[in-house]
């Protein structure tokens, strides 16, 4: 290993962590002005020009906010849960290709490094979200959190299923767990097209996993305030928050590598360097915005519909699409 | 190089953001608790008793049949390369009729459960 492939690897990972930092900022803000935009209101338009300091000024006052940790708390749990929201979040980002092999000097690629595991590596780190919410709702020792918790867990790992399912219909096709050789596999077709229903299943069900609306039951403000993060305060609380936009982001960047081609695409004129980059980017900035649209539209979901519609349907409809998905591509190839 | 230290310079650098977030607002943040504050939030009323009670036990019967997909999910996973890669079609069926043996398992416990009433949450 020379300095040179070290110091290149090391840019790469401070490119990503701004990444990983830059998210929430960009994407609440987006959030508020989309969701403005949708019910016919501004949003927020007085922190600078167009209201682009928001978050900015957001940030500032979270970081500056009193850390309150109740006295009937477990400490040291109640400590740790916001590590295990954040390191997670940021670790699943080593394994995400921005864009194909570009010559920078030398030939890199535009990941981080090219697991020959790398969805199951992705899965794994998102099973562990379960901890995070359930960690810091159950250590808080309050009945908001509590509910939060228990209702997070369970649909963390009741969706977790669907959308593992959903990836293996996904390597049947490409017969690798590599995201990088997942993306090569779609050079000719996306995977969209012969995986419609897998598609599907692992938006409805990254949507769940993310705890967005309308499977927000974790967070729901009118019944349990905000769930397993109410006792936070401060820059722990805004732990949660940089967590659940990096998810969001990577559920975005997922879906575009597992689904929609990854980078390929034709040759933007004019932008010939980074086409790769810039379609990546085009794909996963507009599941984003579905995210948002998706905000705006949907009432939230009952628990009981929650549950009974990912074991009742989302699963029979999941192992439906792998058998389906494996004799299509038995008889194709 | 070795793939995974990509994975671990991530790590380190997750837990070098959080800890200098956490230690860098800390010198800044201000700290006078007082009793309201530090009681556990019920939207301004004063708490009454603590969480460490029983809860219901349909969220146990999730967690077991969640570990009992998930173990055969995993199993399905080097299947899944496999298959890719099988090059003649006899290997194919007899890894395809393999499979399906396998997922009707899992398609038993599916049933058992539905029968059971545990995805029923809003029966009594």
């Amino acid at each position: 290993m020379d300095l040179v492939s070290t110091l290149a690897l090391l840019a790469k990972g401070l490119v990503v962590l701004l990444i990983f930092l830059a998210a929430p900022l960009i994407f609440v803000l987006a959030e508020r002005k989309i969701l403005g935009r949708i019910q016919s209101r501004r949003g927020p338009n007085r922190v600078g020009p167009l209201g682009l300091f928001q978050t900015v000024a957001d940030g500032i006052k979270l970081g500056t906010k009193e850390d309150i940790i109740p006295p009937a708390a477990d400490r040291v749990v109640f400590w740790v849960a916001p590590l295990f929201m954040v390191i997670p979040a940021i670790a699943a980002w080593s394994v995400i290709p921005f864009g194909p092999m570009v010559e920078i000097g030398r030939e890199t690629g535009l990941w981080i490094t090219n697991l020959n595991v790398g969805i199951l590596f992705v899965l794994a780190l998102g099973s562990l979200n379960t901890y995070g919410p359930v960690m810091s709702g159950w250590s808080s020792n309050s009945k908001y959190a509590h509910f939060g918790a228990l209702r997070s867990g369970a649909q963390i790992i009741s969706y977790e299923l669907t959308l593992g399912l959903a990836v293996l219909a996904v390597v049947v096709y490409a017969g690798s767990f590599s995201l990088i050789d997942i993306v090569e596999s779609q050079r000719h077709m996306w995977l969209v097209a012969p995986q419609f229903l897998g598609f599907l299943i692992f938006i409805v069900s990254g949507v769940a996993e993310t705890n967005r609306a309308p499977f927000d039951l974790p967070e729901a403000e009118t019944e349990i305030v905000a769930g397993y993060f109410v006792e936070y305060t401060g820059i722990r609380f805004a732990m949660f928050f940089i967590a659940e936009y990096a998810n969001m982001f990577l559920m975005s960047m997922l879906v575009t590598v597992l689904y929609l081609g990854g980078w390929n695409g034709f040759t933007i004129p004019g932008l010939e360097g980074v086409s790769g980059v810039v379609w990546t980017m085009a794909k996963a900035l507009t599941l984003m915005f579905g995210y948002f649209w998706l905000r705006a539209t949907l009432p939230r979901l009952r628990y009981d519909q929650l549950m009974s519609f990912c074991w009742k349907i989302l699963l029979p409809l999941g192992v439906l699409n792998l058998l389906v998905a494996s004799v299509l591509r038995m008889v194709w190839s | 190089m070795p793939p995974y230290i990509g994975v671990a310079m991530m790590i380190i650098l997750g837990l070098a953001f959080a800890g200098a977030s956490i230690v860098g607002a800390g010198l800044i943040r201000p700290k006078h608790p007082t009793p309201g504050k530090m009681d556990a939030y019920e939207s301004g009323v004063p708490p009454t008793g603590d969480t460490r009670g029983r809860h219901h036990v349909r969220f146990y019967m999730v967690a077991m049949l969640f570990v009992v997909f998930d173990v055969e999910l995993i199993f399905l996973y080097p299947w899944a390369v496999r298959f890719a890669q099988a090059e003649d079609m006899a290997e194919k069926v007899t890894m395809l009729v393999a499979m399906i043996l396998f997922v009707t398992l899992l398609a038993v416990a599916d049933i058992v459960g539905w029968k059971m009433g545990v995805f029923d949450w809003s029966k009594e």
